[in-house]
């Protein structure tokens, strides 16, 4: 066949950003997982291709070790009082010359902002307890002109809320501090641009005009106003860090950088609870291996990119107070980030910077931010399996969770919130709602209504139990009543809360890297679960008698015979834990949602199962007032007698869908329980994971680690800086905790010991 | 589970490490005659789950109670007593083994049970071991093969692993354990000719089972078996020192302290120059 064919001319480089890239919907319409699954490469081989940190890399990380020093010391290294936006600050550097990825959230290193949106006196609080002194003209703003998210809520909870809230039955709630647990699709600046991403938003704000002007398309029209202002704000802080944002990125480089200057803007601006990151590492992977492929990046510069990336994530800073950091243990932040899973068409979305991300943790060490999660699957390949199984036993840093199961429930193109809460990126956000202490309920039902501490009428006043000894039906009876009470009054503050929030202290940047519309759910929670099932269960099976103080209140329980208890794999009781998750759900499901949320449930405490069990009396199966709960879904420290096959299996009947916002179940095993070599101990921990993750386990914090050496750096944590543990849903630095943190760690159950 | 009296008994344990006594006191003698004889019922000191360490796989380990051996380095002297386990109806246990038998599958794990000393109670130990293999689950006993002749070959057919303690050589095992070592050997023998895979647990106790020769005469022995699949070399430790007291018998180990990291090493070297795989 006769071609013709043009001169040879030496072409230009191609710089457009798509250059290179698989065509699809993702052109068309903002579609990041379409982008994702039309251009990315899995990766089914083995570790060795991974770099060490660069010297540049160890220079920046060691100079901010000095400043982490300092922090420790000081609480806070710095504060600015300028109230935070996204262009509140000149940009600041660790180190300009060397930095690849550039942006901090003030203008220096571990600097903290003040956000007075989510609640101005928690910012006083925070200020004064770190002998800042408020600065008069902000106070006088954000007391006289400007009213907060904070006040608001206050201006509009019921009576019967605040009983709850002062009586701690309903604890932790946002109504003081921000949400959190929303995360912008920041993959969408990086692949759209900016400009594209708001004439996106102007088209919905457009296509609104034409509806009538009721309540919610009034609030629809006013939040797509604010995303486009936040955008052309991100715009503008980028620019002064010298970066135009407007056109999609070009290079793997600039793809982290422009993901992480959205993040930023929501940093900036936002101190939420917690402040996600996503699913980011298999979307930066095309453009990391197109530039490898192009022959204009090396493995080590694409390391050091990740490097620098997460050297980053981890200084991420906000203003909270001492309490707070008690309630939470150190300074957490909750920039989650999802790595690996499977696709619905049955590839991996595993990549090698999948692994690139782990890798951080070796080539800075272990550390609690980022907060890496695997979604976990048996099906995933085996190298990468027993990678993370072996980075868990090096470093106890990252956190697994059934890639199976949420990917049912929510696709391949989802994100964990926080510690456990799924999500679709850029479809899907949630009304964060900490928790219900369902124990106290319980002595609630027991005591018709009256705290058990306090003595005071806190639910409606119904009768009392009568008699000596503990009847269960009796029980269940009253209980599910008061789950009924509980449930109402906590959807009531819900709401309130919620309606403040968009009102108040909305998420402006990150909402406007969410579709229009997005599904909403409710995220109610639970803490004290094995504490009500193991109660219930002493009830049933054992003889339960109520011991009552001189005004008839009951407070102490004697306990005759014995009774199975939740943690071993035993239907008698694990029925019961089941049955008090699917009951309360069920309760909360009566009530109706504040922009027609979806009711859901998580079963997490985070470290707060400390202070709940502070603020809980005796409980009938036992446990002595003030003591801790077990965190999350656990069984009750040192309950769960026959390991953690059995142990696991009782959390794995919970059944997901009535806690479609996440069961915890955190374990600690010891290193010479799970094999007498290291290669054992991976093969070994890869099978516990294939195991519970085969069958409807949820979630699994994995620590690897000694007794002793918990110990030891209670008493000396000089020789332990960056010891880090999981707790319920997150990484902390174990010497951060409070000596009762601590306790109670050592306290719970270690497999294998 | 219902024992012979019909009285309800828990498996539930408070934890496996703890000091059981006197849990099986009120099962009357005739009825131990009658389970030990047919096997129906057994003594166990506790069960658990997950364990990576007591055969190939993450497994479910019991612990039966009863052992004819006065070991004296024991960490669970506890066990020696049969009557200080908890009955359990060997129904029950294959009942309670079901819960795990698609997860040890998962894992390549299996059942193993150990003791105190399972053939104490062979004919429970057995039947469990049968009701577990019938269920597809690998299955290995740990035992000190003092009663091995006892063992049929139907036996044996049912049993995919003998974890097998050789302890001390010569004049040495009758000092350390109280009996001679001969019925061991023979069960080790005879388990070679079957070609019934073995792994050796051999416990390194520093001035009692150091010596060099005698670990040689153990290594020679093993790896003349050809089925030896692996060698355990488990370092002495004093988690089992409390029950000593606890039980006001004289604790000759009192005082002893842990090998060092290269006392261990040395003696795996021991076993690996003979070609055997050892940890």
């Amino acid at each position: 066949m006769a071609a013709i064919s043009a001169p040879e001319r030496p072409a230009a480089p191609d710089r457009s950003p798509w250059r290179g890239f698989r065509s699809g919907i993702w052109q068309k319409e903002i579609d990041v997982r379409d982008f994702i699954q039309q251009n990315y490469t899995p990766y089914e081989g083995e570790a060795s291709f991974l770099q060490p940190a660069t010297a540049r890399t160890r220079g920046i990380w060691d100079k901010l070790q000095a400043l982490f020093v300092e922090e420790r010391r000081k609480g806070i290294l710095d504060v600015s009082q300028i109230p935070a936006s996204i262009t509140a600050y000149a940009p600041g550097y660790i180190d300009r010359e060397k930095e690849i990825i550039v942006g901090l959230q003030t203008d220096a290193p571990l600097k903290r902002g003040i956000m007075p949106n989510g609640g101005f006196r928690l910012v006083v609080n925070a200020l004064k307890a770190y002998k800042y002194e408020p600065d008069p003209k902000v106070v006088e703003i954000f007391t006289k002109y400007r009213k907060t998210h904070n006040d608001a809520v206050f201006d509009a909870y019921p009576a019967d809320v605040r009983l709850c809230r002062s009586s701690h039955i309903l604890t932790g709630l946002p109504d003081a501090y921000g949400r959190g647990r929303i995360i912008g699709d920041y993959r969408r600046v990086a692949l759209y641009g900016v400009a594209r991403l708001i004439k996106a938003k102007e088209e919905e704000h457009g296509a609104l005009d034409a509806q009538p002007s009721s309540d919610a398309i009034i609030r629809d029209r006013e939040e797509l106003s604010e995303q486009i202002r936040a955008l052309r704000e991100l715009l503008e802080m980028a620019k002064s860090y010298g970066f135009d944002l407007s056109q999609p990125a070009a290079s793997g480089r600039e793809a982290v950088q422009w993901l992480y200057f959205g993040y930023l803007a929501g940093v900036k601006e936002q101190n939420g609870a917690a402040m996600s990151l996503g699913r980011t590492s298999t979307f930066l992977d095309i453009y990391l291996e197109r530039d490898i492929a192009a022959g204009v990046l090396s493995e080590e510069q694409a390391q050091e990119i990740i490097d620098d990336f997460v050297i980053k994530l981890r200084i991420v800073r906000f203003l909270r107070t001492p309490e707070y950091d008690e309630l939470f243990a150190g300074d957490p932040t909750w920039v989650t980030e999802s790595i690996g899973g499977m696709g619905e068409d049955g590839r991996t979305l595993v990549t090698k910077t999948s692994f690139r991300f782990l890798q951080t943790l070796y080539n800075l060490g272990p550390a609690p931010e980022p907060n890496l999660t695997i979604w976990y699957s048996p099906r995933l390949p085996d190298a990468f399996r027993r990678f993370t199984a072996k980075v868990a036993i090096d470093t106890s840093s990252i956190q697994f969770e059934s890639d199976e199961t949420m990917r049912r429930a929510w696709g391949d193109d989802g994100a964990i919130a926080c510690c456990v809460s799924p999500m679709m990126l850029g479809k899907q956000m949630q009304f964060f709602g900490a928790r219900a202490n369902v124990a106290k309920c319980l002595l609630y039902a027991i005591n018709g209504g009256r705290d058990e501490l306090s003595g005071k009428q806190i639910a409606p006043a119904f009768p009392p139990v009568q008699g000596d000894i503990l009847d269960f039906d009796d029980v269940l009876d009253r209980f599910e009543r008061m789950m009924d009470w509980l449930a109402g009054v906590y959807v009531s503050a819900m709401n309130v809360i919620h309606y403040m929030h968009d009102k108040y202290a909305y998420e402006r940047l990150e909402m406007a890297l969410h579709d229009y519309a997005p599904l909403r759910t409710m995220a109610f929670g639970m803490a004290g679960l094995s504490v009500v099932a193991d109660s219930l269960s002493a009830i049933k099976y054992a003889r339960v008698r109520v011991v009552r103080d001189a005004t008839g209140l009951v407070t102490d329980y004697q306990i005759e015979g014995d009774f199975p208890k939740f943690g071993n794999n035993d239907n008698r009781v694990d029925q019961l834990a089941s049955w008090t998750v699917s009951t309360f759900m069920g309760k909360l499901r009566k009530y109706p949602t504040y922009r027609n949320a979806l009711h859901t449930q998580s079963i997490l405490t985070i470290t707060s199962n400390v202070v709940y069990g502070k603020g809980t009396g005796n409980t009938p199966d036992g446990r002595r007032k003030g003591e801790p709960f077990a965190p999350g879904a656990n069984p009750m420290h040192g309950r769960d007698s026959h390991g953690i096959h059995a142990a696991a299996a009782s959390v794995a009947k919970i059944p997901y869908r009535d806690a479609q916002d996440g069961i915890s179940l955190t374990v600690s095993l010891v290193p010479s329980g799970l094999g007498r070599a290291d290669a054992e101990r991976v093969t070994n921990l890869t099978s516990i994971l294939d195991a519970y993750f085969g069958v409807t386990g949820y979630h699994m914090n994995v620590n690897v680690l000694n007794r002793e050496t918990l110990l030891d750096a209670m008493d000396h944590p000089e020789k332990y800086p960056n010891l880090t543990i999981r707790v319920s849903g997150y990484a902390v630095n174990f010497v951060r905790l409070t000596r009762e943190q601590q306790t109670d760690v050592i306290n719970r159950t270690f497999h294998g010991a | 589970m219902a024992d012979s009296t019909g009285k309800q008994t828990s498996l539930e344990a408070k934890s496996p490490f703890e000091l059981r006594v006197n849990l099986g006191n009120d099962v009357p003698e005739t009825d131990v005659r009658t389970a030990l004889a047919q096997g129906d019922m057994g003594f166990m000191h506790s069960f658990t789950t997950g364990s990576a360490v007591d055969g190939p796989g993450v497994r479910v380990v019991g612990w039966t109670s009863g052992c004819m051996w006065r070991c004296q380095y024991c960490h669970n002297p506890d066990t020696w007593t049969m009557r200080n386990g908890i009955p359990v109806s060997a129904p029950q246990a294959i009942q309670e083994l079901s819960k795990y038998r698609h997860g040890l599958k998962t894992m390549s794990g299996g059942v193993t049970i150990s003791g105190g000393e399972p053939l104490m109670q062979r004919r429970f130990t057995i039947k469990v071991l049968t009701g577990a293999k019938a269920m597809g689950i690998h299955t290995a006993i740990e035992t000190n093969g003092f009663l091995g002749a006892e063992l049929s070959d139907a036996d044996l057919d049912n049993i995919d692993l003998v974890l097998l303690g050789l302890k001390a050589w010569g004049e040495r095992h009758r000092a350390l354990t109280g009996r001679d070592n001969a019925p061991t050997l023979e069960l080790a023998r005879r388990l070679a000719a079957r070609r019934l895979p073995v792994w050796v647990r051999f416990v390194l106790v520093p001035g009692l089972t150091d010596d060099a020769d005698e670990i040689a005469q153990i290594a020679d022995f093993a790896a003349g078996l050809g089925n030896v699949e692996r060698v355990d070399v488990l370092p002495f430790h004093q988690m089992g020192r409390f029950k000593w007291q606890a039980l006001g018998i004289r604790y000759p180990l009192e005082h002893a302290e842990p090998p060092s990291n290269e006392a261990v090493e040395r003696a795996c070297g021991m076993f690996r120059a003979r070609g055997l795989l050892t940890h």
